[in-house]
């Protein structure tokens, strides 16, 4: 499923036009950006939490050649799935 | 960041909608998102992320209390990539 697949699925079963379907599901995915941009986390009740991770500087190797690289130090989205979605992924 | 707030961004874009309306879509839109990762189908969001449903194996762990070996039975495990357009965002 791609966003536009979902964007169709939401118009469909809540009886929106496209063109608010897309402004609701971009908004969604919008704000998050945003609130990790800020270092913020989210959390969404039974689906997951994001977090975003610091992590430090360090001398990596580009693993073809070998060769010491250095790696800024960086920030990284992290999602921790939510225990209802963690079972139904597992069929339980 | 909690569903409220997203459901409060979603309200004062949308226009036209109650509160309860747009916590229903809002709701609508995560569903969906449970639905179809529960069915192992991946979501792909262009500028977020792809939430991808992966099988693992069984395989021999350790209780680390314990250290009795302990069998991990196979399992479906839901993770998130995040796209490198978020990525960039976070290391603006």
């Amino acid at each position: 499923m791609t966003k536009s697949d979902l964007i169709e699925a939401i118009a469909q079963n809540a009886g929106l036009t496209k063109d608010k379907a897309s402004i609701v599901v971009n908004e969604i995915f919008d704000q998050m950006v945003e609130a990790m941009k800020n270092g913020e986390r989210i959390e969404i009740r039974n689906f997951g939490n994001f977090t975003v991770r610091n992590y430090e500087a360090y001398t990596g190797r580009n693993p073809k050649t070998g060769e010491p690289v250095q790696v800024g130090s960086k920030r990284m989205p992290f999602f921790k799935v939510g225990l209802e979605l963690k079972r139904r992924v597992n069929g339980e | 960041m909690t569903k409220a707030d997203i459901v409060e961004a979603v309200y004062d874009k949308l226009g036209g909608f109650s509160k309860r309306e747009a916590a229903e879509i809002v709701e609508l839109v995560f569903e969906t998102l449970k639905e179809t990762l529960g069915h192992g189908e991946k979501v792909k969001v262009s500028g977020f992320g792809n939430f991808v449903v992966r099988e693992k194996k069984s395989r021999m762990g350790r209780n680390p209390q314990t250290d009795e070996p302990i069998l991990i039975s196979a399992r479906k495990v839901l993770t998130f990539k995040p796209s490198q357009v978020l990525k960039q965002q976070l290391n603006g």
